[in-house]
């Protein structure tokens, strides 16, 4: 029996760079109960402009995405950063519009990130399947600190069996990605990167895995710049079991 | 000092290179995170203090008019003299007027932010008047002519090498490395500075309403000397240093050190009420206090508001990644930093500083560590709406975005295009999935590859599947 209909917003990084995971979600969704849909005419939340101050094209975005998913009970992307715009940023961006403040709240209401959607909404507790290999999880900012998203990815990895979990020591270390801002402050930019990505190798994680696809990608690449032996995937990949696709920016030397 | 914020991408190139500096900041980074964190720690109702905090804040900024008519009337009764300075400007030919009407050639200045916003150091050099910084950090800048890098560590940026050759210099002696020794060249030339120092200066981290009394702490026990000593003792502070009582101060100390250095407690806490009394035993025998305004009244009911609730901690430029990375002058103003890129731009101008609030990846640590919880990351986006208004980043950024947001509102076009560009990164990758190097995107490849898109986009391969 279904529990819900759950429009899945994949966010568009997912959707141009790496189709597996939004696959992998709708998997955990559909295991999970969800009638899952994937709105077509879906496409960016509008996170680019809004930190560039460009208030205007992004709070037209925002209307644009509430309007393709108020329909449905839920609303779950598989990205903390994306999902926080959703659920955080739009309320405030909308709230001097009248027609629009109370419907950008009440769909604020319905937007979850993935794994924290399965497990607060959902009451997924563990997953089957198993994993031996040696893991690192980092967290995202924004997930961490707009939706205080910190042991429910931890909690569903652990369940895996065979799966051992390492911390970073800088687990509230931002991976220098912050959107734009990787391409105004490349240099600093790689500098955090740097760090976190000798981090991770200093973990002894042989794999590295988050819920946000824009600092996998930085990390990633970085890793794979430094020749480093750690692959790297998005969470939601591996606790769908779904391996079929090479780990991001390919196998680790 | 000069604004010279727009330079902050060369001046953060720079930083990034200086080995020196970043052995600094990689300290730095080590030794106040850690003594926040177990402050914060001991402390069970750290949140709750930081509620409280943010209230007393909250409540002097919604009713400033009061609590500075007060406090002004309170500071005259107890015999001080109370002026109001609109500008820099005004705040400079103010100390100098003072200072000119005692005769006043030589002058103890212990730390000021406020002071330093108003380039009160050229003028009284202008003057030719003689100026010797009693705090350590400020001491030593002062040596190494090179303005504070640090809210309340001015000279964090520099090493202990780098120390011990100045002192040298400026001391003639051998050079030393001991750092009990350098502190004790340095006490012997602030003894006799403080002797024969006609005016003292300082800085205020409270006013206090109730009594008209300004607070200061320091933990080298400077402020108690440069304003104790000489007969003439003026106070170069903002006007939203105000608190209503001294028990709202007392709240705000207690933030104030844990979330500076991790103490429970500043070593000195100062009080001070007035010049000195008939029965006093100590004191000056005057008292100004220069209360600087410089366009923090124009901050008062906007939204940027909440950013004058600071307390002047430094926590938040302490868990920056970006100032770890570059340090503090790269910023190019008094105020470096998450609060720096907020303050700075409100009190120099957007135009001359819209890099720094852009210089954030909103990561949120700055807000998460703030004893008076302000919004630092939506405070940037404000100034980042405002630079968006004037059109201050280059066209090509604007013009790129505009482009994006244009097309994620038309989804046919935004596929088609998009759906072609990623297959061909993808091809670009080819078995390794990843490019090292890919045209218009050498500030991405310079420093990691570029991991390759799969192919097909996600909607595309759902399409094909169901
Ligand atoms: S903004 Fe907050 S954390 Fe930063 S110096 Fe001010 S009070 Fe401290």
């Amino acid at each position: 029996m279904s529990r819900g209909r759950v429009g899945l917003f994949a966010t568009c990084l997912v959707d141009l760079w790496r189709p597996s995971v939004g696959f992998a979600a709708l998997e955990l969704l559909e295991r999970a109960g969800y009638v899952v849909e994937v709105p077509r005419a879906q496409t960016c939340c509008g996170q680019p402009a809004y930190n560039s101050g460009d208030a205007a094209d992004a709070a037209e975005l925002a209307r644009r995405t509430i309007a393709l998913f108020e329909p449905f009970d839920w609303v779950v992307a598989p990205s903390g950063s994306c999902a926080g715009m959703l659920r955080v940023h739009y309320p405030r961006l909308l709230a001097a519009d009248p027609a629009w403040a109370e419907r950008a709240r009440t769909f604020a209401g319905k937007v979850h990130e993935l794994v924290s959607f399965l497990v607060r909404v959902a009451g997924v507790e563990r997953l089957e399947g198993q994993l031996r290999r040696r893991v690192a999880y980092h967290d995202s900012c924004s997930g961490l600190r707009e939706l205080g998203i910190r042991e429910e990815p931890r909690q569903l990895l652990c369940s895996l069996e065979g799966l051992e979990l390492v911390e970073l020591p800088g687990r509230d270390e931002c991976c220098g990605f912050g959107g734009t801002f990787c391409v105004k402050y490349p240099e600093i930019s790689a500098r955090m990167v740097d760090d976190k990505a000798a981090e991770v190798e200093a973990s002894g994680a042989e794999l590295l895995l988050a819920g946000d696809l824009g600092c996998l990608l930085n990390i990633a690449g970085r890793l794979r710049r430094r020749g480093s032996r750690v692959d790297v995937r998005h969470v939601a990949e591996v606790l769908a079991g779904r391996l079929e696709a090479p780990p991001i920016g390919g196998e680790g030397a | 000092m000069e604004v010279a914020s727009l330079a902050f991408h060369q001046a953060a190139r720079r930083a990034l290179a200086d080995a020196e500096l970043q052995r600094a900041l990689a300290r730095l980074r080590q030794n106040f995170q850690s003594r926040r964190a177990q402050a914060v720690a001991a402390l069970p109702e750290f949140e709750a203090l930081r509620r409280a905090g943010e209230a007393i804040r909250d409540h002097v900024l919604q009713h400033l008019d009061h609590y500075l008519e007060r406090f002004v009337e309170r500071a005259q009764a107890a015999g001080a003299k109370v002026h109001i300075a609109a500008t820099a400007g005004e705040a400079r030919r103010l100390v100098l007027e003072l200072l000119q009407a005692h005769g006043v050639r030589r002058v103890t200045k212990s730390k000021s932010m406020v002071a330093e916003e108003v380039a009160l150091a050229e003028a009284l050099e202008a003057a030719g008047i003689r100026r010797v910084e009693t705090d350590l950090g400020e001491y030593i800048i002062q040596l190494a002519n090179e303005p504070p890098s640090h809210l309340i560590g001015p000279a964090v940026h520099m090493t202990e090498e780098r120390i011990a050759r100045l002192f040298a210099a400026a001391h003639g002696e051998p050079e030393e490395h001991d750092p009990k020794r350098l502190v004790a060249q340095a006490r012997r030339v602030l003894r006799q500075a403080y002797l024969e120092a006609e005016a003292g200066i300082t800085g205020a981290n409270f006013l206090v309403a109730e009594t008209g009394s300004v607070i200061t702490v320091t933990n080298e026990g400077n402020a108690e000397l440069t304003q104790g000593l000489p007969p003439l003792h003026i106070v170069v502070t903002s006007i939203e240093k105000l608190v209503p009582t001294m028990e709202h101060a007392f709240t705000l100390l207690r933030l104030l050190a844990r979330s500076a250095t991790g103490q429970e407690f500043a070593t000195y806490t100062t009080v001070l009420t007035g010049p000195r009394r008939a029965d006093d035993r100590d004191g000056p025998e005057a008292m100004h206090i220069v209360l600087v305004d410089n366009g923090r009244s124009a901050m008062l009911g906007s939204r940027l508001q909440p950013m004058l609730r600071c307390i002047r901690c430094s926590a938040c430029m302490n868990h920056c990644p970006v100032y770890l990375a570059v340090g503090g002058h790269a910023y190019g103003w008094t105020y470096v930093g998450p609060m720096g890129a907020v303050l700075t731009p409100a009190l120099a101008g957007i135009d001359r500083t819209y890099p720094l609030p852009e210089a954030s990846t909103f990561c949120g640590r700055c807000a998460d560590v703030c004893p008076v919880r302000i919004p630092l990351p939506d405070l940037m986006r404000v100034w980042r709406e405002e630079a968006f208004r004037r059109r201050l980043a280059p066209l090509h950024q604007r013009a790129g975005l505009r482009l994006w947001a244009w097309l994620a509102r038309h989804p046919r076009l935004y596929r088609r295009l998009f759906g072609l560009g990623v297959r061909l990164l993808a091809a670009l990758g080819g078995r390794r999935r990843r490019l090292r190097r890919l045209p218009l995107a050498g500030g991405w490849t310079r420093a990691r590859d570029l991991p390759a898109p799969e192919g097909p986009t996600f909607l595309a391969s759902l399409e094909r599947r169901r």
